[in-house]
């Protein structure tokens, strides 16, 4: 038997055809999906003198309507609040529902289809539905983040429910307790500890998004931002930009060091 | 020890906290509520909105059904195009995501200075949202799914970076050292020593973020950045809510779809 003279790293696909094949049928996919694009490359070479015009005429970023700037932010940041708020409490049931080893198959199957579907749509979607339903203004945009956070908190919830020992479940049953001192005395002190880190980190998230809500007319600085945006009033536009980045900046170091402390 | 020392150290009911403790929970509940009811009073929310919502939300739903499934013809080339979106984008992302993690991870970075750029590209990247990536994009090239290619890459730099960065700061250093030991360039340290340590995490994050980008596509067409977007936004500017519920369940299956692909592809990988 000979051994090979040169190192070949370990293959991620081992047999030679599959390999090459896996390959050749990505590239074709991405080559198929650029040039099938419908794109109007003309316009596109256009952008580059565009971009820079457009940066020249956002430097220096215009601070002067700070009044509006502060005002749309402060919104953002309670519609954060407040959504994630009722979010957390809401995530709760939801999450309970979804856990297989709580509730009957036919609720935990409803509770799937429920996160399944609110997590499906992009919260501009739902955004659109609050709007036509509640109209314009900041309680269609708290309604959308409630549905995100209550959807990703719920989902985390119901999974750390799942993946509990099924020994401490057991050994609460056994003492004939009820349904509800099951949960407090079984399931949450387990559960708690990440479900407040969750929640503290879609804290942060919904920071990141009440900014874009308003693009669709649901409250926050996105509406100022979409509004500079049409106005061609590119200076107001980096102010914005420039306080978002450093809001979420602000608010990831903040949730971190909540994170931080409680572990 | 007389008889109510001995009931004070060893009560008969347990607790699980200190009266302080309590106090401090109790501080911090206060707290919580108190913030969420300023912030709703703040956001000065119509009410009564809520007294015909229910009106509203039935009259939206008889509206939508039943669907007008012909119309499912209409949107198939849209759909295609959210796809390609989507992946070009995190096409992109792949070969720009791995050079800002080299820079944003403490041990590949050159200095404190390369290290402070990548980490600010991470932020900006992440902090703004695609749509409003796609805002600027489409200020830039005109609307279309360049645009849209452009905004699905800049966010996705940031989530695929950070999550590169924090992978590169924990891997195995006796392999990087072993390869600095015959001499390797930085390069070769690079592609040889750290590359295919991270190489399962970095094809796991591109997969993630591939499924998620189809979701954030799925809404680019609202500033004009193509896809399905444009034509769910025209269709329920006009009322035609109909053909609204056809595009909501195709980007419904879509989207499971794309998530059920990405859950068995990294299944596969790590």
């Amino acid at each position: 038997m000979s051994y090979p003279t040169t190192w070949q790293p370990p293959r991620f696909f081992t047999n030679p055809y599959v390999r090459y094949g896996v390959i050749l049928g990505v590239l074709g996919y991405f080559l198929l999906s650029f040039l099938t694009l419908d794109a109007d490359w003309q316009r596109t070479l256009k952008g580059i003198p565009r971009a820079i015009d457009i940066f020249q005429r956002m430097f220096p970023p215009n601070f002067s309507r700070w009044e509006i700037l502060v005002r749309g932010v402060l919104e953002s940041v309670q519609m954060a609040l407040a959504a994630s708020f009722f979010g957390m409490i809401i995530a709760i049931p939801v999450g309970i529902c979804a856990a297989n080893n709580l509730v009957p198959k036919p609720i935990y199957y409803i509770g799937r289809a429920f996160l399944g579907i609110s997590r499906t749509f992009h919260s501009i979607i739902i955004a659109i539905f609050f709007v036509k339903i509640f109209g314009f203004g900041p309680l269609a945009g708290v309604l959308t983040l409630i549905v995100d956070s209550f959807s990703f908190i719920g989902k985390m919830v119901a999974e750390d429910i799942e993946n509990m020992k099924p020994g401490k479940l057991e050994a609460i049953r056994a003492t004939g307790a009820s349904f509800p001192k099951l949960l407090i005395y079984a399931v949450l002190p387990p559960v708690l500890p990440r479900y407040i880190g969750v929640s503290i980190y879609r804290l942060d998230a919904n920071i990141r998004h009440s900014t874009v809500v308003g693009i669709v007319g649901a409250g926050g600085i996105g509406q100022t931002l979409a509004a500079s945006f049409s106005r061609y009033d590119y200076g107001f536009s980096l102010a914005i930009l420039m306080t978002i980045v450093s809001l979420v900046f602000l608010g990831e170091f903040f949730s971190n060091w909540i994170r931080a402390k409680l572990r | 020890m007389s008889q109510t020392d001995f009931k004070q150290k060893y009560p008969q009911i347990w607790k699980r906290f200190t009266p302080a403790e309590t106090l401090v929970r109790y501080i911090w509940y206060g707290g919580i509520v108190f913030i969420a009811v300023w912030s709703v009073s703040n956001l000065d929310i119509p009410w009564f909105y809520f007294l015909d919502a229910h009106v509203q939300a039935a009259d939206l739903i008889t509206r939508m059904i039943p669907p007008y499934w012909p119309f499912f013809l209409d949107i198939i080339q849209p759909l295609v195009e959210t796809l390609h979106i989507a992946t070009l984008g995190t096409v992109f992302t792949i070969f720009l995501a791995f050079p800002v993690a080299i820079l944003s991870a403490r041990n590949t970075t050159f200095n404190k200075t390369t290290w402070f750029i990548g980490r600010f590209i991470l932020v900006t990247s992440r902090s703004v949202n695609t749509v409003v990536w796609g805002l600027l994009f489409v200020a830039i090239f005109g609307p279309g799914p360049v645009a849209g290619i452009f905004s699905v890459a800049a966010r996705s730099i940031g989530f695929v970076g950070k999550l590169i960065a924090e992978a590169i700061e924990e891997i195995d250093v006796g392999a990087v050292e072993a390869i600095e030991a015959t001499g390797a360039s930085k390069l070769q340290i690079l592609l040889i020593g750290v590359l295919p340590q991270v190489m399962p995490i970095i094809l796991g994050t591109i997969i993630y973020r591939w499924d998620i980008n189809i979701r954030e596509s799925t809404v680019l067409g609202f500033v004009g950045a193509g896809g399905i977007g444009i034509v769910l936004y025209s269709s329920i500017n006009l009322f035609a809510w109909h053909e609204v519920s056809v595009i909501l369940v195709s980007i419904f299956g879509v989207v499971i779809l794309s998530e059920y692909l990405s859950i068995k592809a990294r299944a596969r990988i790590t």
